[in-house]
C-alpha cells in the first residue's frame, strides 16, 4: 500500500509546490507565443491554409502538432489543466491554514526578542499591567493583541496585523480558479451565428440555426435548436455609413425592427459598432457592411427577373465588392443566366478599361459584369453564393454599367443595373457564463489589492517588572518585530512603532537601544 | 492637408510642445547624469553597502523575512545635508525642476492634441507612446517624493523615455485624425489610460531592475579580491544598495499589476461590446495575456525559494520585454483587430 501511496504523495507534493506553479505559469506564457505569431485556424482559416500550403512539410508538421489552433490544442489544455490542479492542491491546505490562523491567537513571544530582525527596548516607570494597557491602546485596533502572563512575572504581548493580505491572496486565487471554470463552461455552451441582412422589408431572420449564414456552436450548445431567446430581426430598415473626406469611416448605424419572441410586438432599435442590441441571453452585433446591387435580367425565353444580391467586399478600405446573380431558366434547357461581377462604389479607371474603387463612399457607382448562359450546375458540388460555377456555361459578354444603363447581349439576354441597397452583417452571440465571469474578475482585482497592498506584521512585547526593591529600577520593555511580507520598508515602520510604544509609557523612560539584528 | 473634424493649428501646436518636451527632458537628463557622475550622493552610496552583503539570497528557504534597507535613514539625511549646496547638488535640483517643467509641457502637448481631435488622444502608437512616456516620468517624480535619495538616477529613467518619444515622433508618428467607429467608445479612454499608466510604471520598474542587477554584480565582484570591474559594473558603485533597488522595483510592480489586470478586464468588456466576444486570442490580446502571466511569474518568483533576487529580476525584465514586443512588433508586423497603429 505504502509503495503506491508514497510515490503518489511525492508527485502530488511536487505538483502543488510553488516552484511547479511557477514553471507551469511560465509554460503557459511560452505556449501562447506561437498562437500570436502563426496564423490561427479559428481566427483566419484562409490565411492558415495558404500558410500551410506555402510551407510544405514544415507547414504540415506544425499543423500536426496543433500550432495553427494553439488555444484549442491538447498541449495548451494540458498546461491549463495541470495549473488548475496545482492551484486546487495548493489552495485547499492554504485555506485551511489561514482559517486556523484567523481564529488562533497570535504566537507567544520568543524568549530573546533581540534575535528578531527588528528589536529595541526602553524603560518605564509604569507597572507592567498598566503599561500593557497603555501599549494596547497605542497600537490601536488594527493589531490583534493577546496578553500572556509568564510564571516569572513577565507580561508579554503578541500582536499581529495584516491578515487580509492572505485573505486577499486566497480570494484572488479562488476567483482565478472560478474564472478558469467559467471560461470553459462559456466555451462549451456558447454559440455565434451570423447573417447578412439586406436593407428593406422581407430580408430578416429569426434566431434559428437554419437561418444563419454561418453558425459556430460550442461543443455542448444546442445543435439543432437554440434555447434562450427565439427572437427575430425582421428587417434592416436603414443602414447609414458616414465617412470623412479622406475616406475614413466615421459612423456606422443599423436601424432594425425586431421581436423579442416570435409572438411579441415589433420594436425598433439602433445598433452601432460599440452598442449591440442586448436581448435576453443573446447579443446582436453590427459586424460589417457592404452593397447589394439591383439588376433586371431579361432571360433567353423573354421572361424578366429582378434581383438584389449582397456583394462581398474584397478590399476593406475601398469596399470594391464581388458577387454573382444566378437566374435559373426552365430545367434542363441550359438556359440559366449567370452574372458575375464587381461593384465599385467610387469607380476609378485603372487604365485599359479596368475599373477599381477609390473610396468606400458611393458616388456614381459602376457594376462590372460578365454574363454567362448555360447550366448553373446546381446539381454539382455545393457552391458559394458569391461566385459562379462556369464549368457548364458560355460567356456571352461583359460590360461596365452605371445606374440605369442596360447592356444587350446575344440570345435575347439583357442586363440592367437598377441601383443598389446597403446590407449589414449581423452577428448573434450567446455566452451564458460571461456575466459571472465579470464578477469573478472583479473579485480577482479585489483580492489582488488586498494581497499586494496589505502588509503582514508581527510584533512582540516583553514587559519585565522591576526586580530589586519596591521602587529601585523601572520596568523594562523589550520589543521585537517581524515582517511576514516583503513590501514596504519595515525598518522605518518599526522605528516609528517603537517611538509610539515608548511615548505611551509614563516619562522617566530612556531608550536603551534600537538596533537591527 | 487638413482633415475634416481636426483643428490643424492645434494639432501643430501639440507637435511643437511634444518636441519642446523632448528637448527639456534631454537637458534634464544631461544634468542628472552630471549629478550622478560628480555628486557626493553617488560616492556616499558607494561606500555604505560594502558592509551590507545582499542578504535576501542567503536567507533562502525560510519564511519571507524582510531585508532591512541597507541605507539607514539617518545616514541618508546626513549625506544629503553634507552634500547640500554643492555644484552637483544644484545641478541635480535644477534637473529635477527641468523634469517637472518637461512633464508640464508634455502634458500640455497631449491635452492640446485631445482638443484638436476632440477625443482622448491615445488611439494610435504615437499618441500611446507619448502618454506611456509621460507616465514613466511622472512615476519617477512620484518615487522621488518618497525616496529623494535616488534623484541622481533620473538620467536612467529619462533616457528610455527620450528614446521612446523620439521613436514616437519619427517612425511611429501619425497625423491627428478623428476616431474610426470601433474606437468611438468611452472604454477607449478607460482601457488605454490604464494600460499606459501600468506600462509606463512597469518601464520604471524595469529600469530599477537593470540598476539592481548592475549593483548586485558590482557587490559580487568588488567583494572578490583582485577582481577587475568592467565599465558598466563600475557604475554600480554609485547606485543605491541592491536590496533597496529590488524592493522599489517590486513595489512598482505591486502597484502596476492590479492596474494592468483591471486594464485587461476593461479591454475584455470593450471587446465584448465592439467585437461580440470578450476574448478572441487576437495577437494583441494574446500578448497582453503573456505580459500578465510573466508578471504573475515575477510575483511568484519573489516568493519562491531559489528564485528570489537575480532570477526574479530577469523575469521582471522578461515581462518588460513582452510589453515592448506587444507594442512594437505586434502593432507593426502582426496584423490583428487592434490595428490602431495608424502607420499605413
Ligand atoms: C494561473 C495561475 C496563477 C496566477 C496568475 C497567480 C497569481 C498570483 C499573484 C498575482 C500573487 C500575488 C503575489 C504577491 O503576493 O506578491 C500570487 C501569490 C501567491 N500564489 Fe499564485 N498564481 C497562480 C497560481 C498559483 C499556484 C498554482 C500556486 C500554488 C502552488 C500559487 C501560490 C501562490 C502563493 C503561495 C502566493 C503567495 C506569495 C506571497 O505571499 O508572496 N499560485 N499568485
Amino acid at each position: 500500500m505504502n509503495a503506491v501511496l508514497q510515490p503518489a504523495r511525492m508527485v502530488w507534493r511536487r505538483l502543488t509546490s510553488m516552484r511547479t506553479a511557477l514553471i507551469l505559469l511560465f509554460l503557459l506564457a511560452v505556449a501562447a507565443v506561437p498562437g500570436s505569431l502563426l496564423p490561427q485556424r479559428p481566427l483566419n482559416p484562409d490565411k492558415t491554409n495558404s500558410y500551410i500550403a506555402s510551407h510544405g512539410g514544415w507547414g504540415r508538421f506544425l499543423d500536426s502538432i496543433g500550432m495553427f489552433d494553439v488555444f484549442g490544442s491538447v498541449w495548451f489544455a494540458a498546461i491549463y489543466l495541470l495549473l488548475f490542479v496545482s492551484l486546487v492542491g495548493c489552495l485547499v491546505p492554504r485555506i485551511r491554514l489561514h482559517a486556523r490562523a484567523m481564529v488562533r491567537k497570535p504566537l507567544p513571544a520568543p524568549r530573546n526578542l533581540d534575535r528578531l530582525p527588528e528589536s529595541g527596548s526602553f524603560e518605564t516607570a509604569d507597572a507592567p499591567s498598566a503599561y500593557a494597557t497603555a501599549a494596547r491602546r497605542a497600537l490601536g485596533r488594527r493589531w490583534r493583541v493577546v496578553q500572556r502572563d509568564e510564571p516569572s512575572g513577565v507580561l508579554t504581548l503578541s500582536a499581529e496585523k495584516g491578515y487580509s493580505r492572505e485573505t486577499g491572496n486566497l480570494i484572488f486565487h479562488v476567483a482565478l480558479l472560478a474564472s478558469l471554470v467559467l471560461i470553459a463552461v462559456g466555451r462549451l455552451y456558447s454559440y455565434q451565428g451570423s447573417r447578412i441582412v439586406v436593407e428593406g422589408a422581407g430580408n430578416g431572420f429569426c434566431n434559428t440555426v437554419s437561418q444563419y449564414d454561418s453558425w459556430r456552436p460550442g461543443r455542448l450548445a444546442a445543435q439543432g435548436k437554440i434555447t434562450p431567446a427565439p427572437f427575430c430581426i425582421d428587417a434592416l430598415t436603414k443602414f447609414t455609413a458616414n465617412y470623412t473626406a479622406s475616406g475614413e469611416a466615421s459612423k456606422f448605424e443599423a436601424d432594425v425592427v425586431y421581436r423579442r419572441t416570435v409572438d411579441s410586438a415589433p420594436e425598433h432599435a439602433r445598433i452601432t459598432v460599440n452598442h449591440p442590441l442586448r436581448l435576453e441571453g443573446d447579443r446582436v452585433y453590427l459586424i460589417s457592411h457592404g452593397f447589394a446591387p439591383r439588376v433586371t435580367v431579361r432571360m433567353p425565353d423573354g421572361s424578366v427577373r429582378h434581383d438584389t444580391v449582397a456583394f462581398v467586399p474584397q478590399d476593406a478600405t475601398t469596399l470594391l465588392s464581388e458577387g454573382a446573380f444566378k437566374e435559373q431558366g426552365a430545367p434542363g434547357k441550359k438556359q440559366d443566366v449567370g452574372v458575375s461581377g464587381f461593384f465599385a462604389p467610387t469607380p476609378r479607371d485603372a487604365g485599359g478599361g479596368v475599373i477599381t474603387s477609390a473610396s468606400p463612399q458611393v458616388s456614381n457607382p459602376v457594376l462590372g459584369i460578365f454574363v454567362y448562359v448555360g447550366d448553373l450546375n446546381y446539381n454539382g458540388l455545393p457552391q458559394s453564393v458569391y461566385s459562379l460555377d462556369t464549368s457548364k456555361m458560355k460567356k456571352i459578354g461583359a460590360a461596365n454599367l452605371s445606374i440605369g444603363q442596360t447592356t444587350k447581349l446575344p440570345n435575347g439576354v439583357s442586363v440592367t443595373f437598377d441601383g443598389w441597397v446597403p446590407w449589414a452583417s449581423m452577428q448573434v452571440s450567446h455566452d451564458p457564463s460571461q456575466g459571472y465571469l465579470l464578477v469573478a474578475a472583479v473579485a480577482m482585482v479585489v483580492g489582488l489589492l488586498g494581497s499586494l497592498g496589505v502588509r503582514r506584521r508581527r510584533l512582540w512585547l516583553r514587559i519585565t517588572p522591576s526586580s530589586d526593591g519596591p521602587d529601585a529600577s523601572p520596568t523594562v520593555v523589550a520589543v521585537g518585530g517581524l515582517a511576514r511580507s516583503d513590501s514596504g520598508n519595515f525598518t522605518t515602520e518599526f522605528t516609528s512603532l517603537l517611538t509610539r510604544l515608548r511615548d505611551a509609557a509614563r516619562p522617566e523612560h530612556e531608550l536603551i537601544g534600537a538596533g537591527r539584528e | 492637408m487638413t482633415v475634416a473634424g481636426i483643428n490643424g493649428s492645434m494639432a501643430h501646436l501639440s507637435d511643437s510642445l511634444f518636441t519642446t518636451a523632448i528637448a527639456i527632458y534631454s537637458v534634464g537628463m544631461v544634468g542628472f547624469v552630471a549629478e550622478y557622475s560628480f555628486g557626493k550622493r553617488g560616492r556616499i552610496a558607494a561606500t555604505v553597502p560594502a558592509a551590507e552583503p545582499a542578504r535576501e539570497l542567503v536567507g533562502a528557504g525560510g519564511p519571507p523575512v524582510d531585508v532591512p534597507a541597507a541605507l539607514p535613514p539617518a545616514s541618508t539625511s546626513a549625506s544629503a545635508s553634507s552634500d547640500r549646496g554643492s555644484v552637483a547638488d544644484r545641478i541635480g535640483r535644477w534637473s529635477f525642476v527641468l523634469t517637472v517643467l518637461g512633464v508640464l509641457v508634455h502634458t500640455a502637448s497631449i491635452a492640446v492634441r485631445a482638443l484638436a481631435v476632440d477625443a482622448v488622444p491615445w488611439s494610435n502608437m504615437y499618441e500611446f507612446a507619448s502618454v506611456a512616456g509621460l507616465v514613466g516620468v511622472i512615476a519617477f517624480v512620484a518615487l522621488l517624493w518618497k525616496a529623494p535619495q535616488i534623484r541622481h538616477l533620473g538620467g536612467f529613467i529619462l533616457l528610455p523615455v527620450i528614446l521612446i518619444m523620439f521613436l514616437a515622433g519619427t517612425v511611429l508618428y501619425s497625423k491627428a485624425q478623428p476616431l474610426v467607429p470601433a474606437l468611438q467608445s468611452y472604454w477607449l479612454a478607460i482601457h488605454v489610460t490604464l494600460v499606459s499608466i501600468a506600462e509606463g510604471a512597469l518601464m520604471t520598474s524595469a529600469v530599477l531592475t537593470v540598476l539592481f542587477l548592475l549593483r548586485q554584480r558590482y557587490d559580487r565582484l568588488s567583494g572578490r579580491p583582485g577582481a577587475k570591474l568592467g565599465g558598466l559594473t563600475a557604475l554600480g558603485a554609485r547606485l543605491p544598495p541592491a536590496a533597496t533597488l529590488d524592493k522599489v522595483a517590486y513595489r512598482v510592480v505591486a502597484f502596476s499589476f492590479p492596474l494592468y489586470t483591471v486594464a485587461i478586464i476593461c479591454g475584455a468588456i470593450w471587446a465584448e461590446a465592439a467585437w461580440g466576444r470578450y476574448w478572441g486570442w487576437d495577437p494583441k490580446e494574446t500578448w497582453a495575456f503573456i505580459v500578465w502571466v510573466v508578471y504573475a511569474c515575477y510575483l511568484h518568483a519573489r516568493a519562491t525559494a531559489g528564485w528570489k533576487g537575480r532570477a526574479a529580476a530577469w523575469v521582471n525584465l522578461l515581462g518588460f520585454g513582452a510589453i515592448t514586443f506587444n507594442f512594437l512588433i505586434v502593432n507593426i508586423v502582426v496584423a490583428g483587430l487592434h490595428s490602431y497603429a495608424g502607420l499605413n
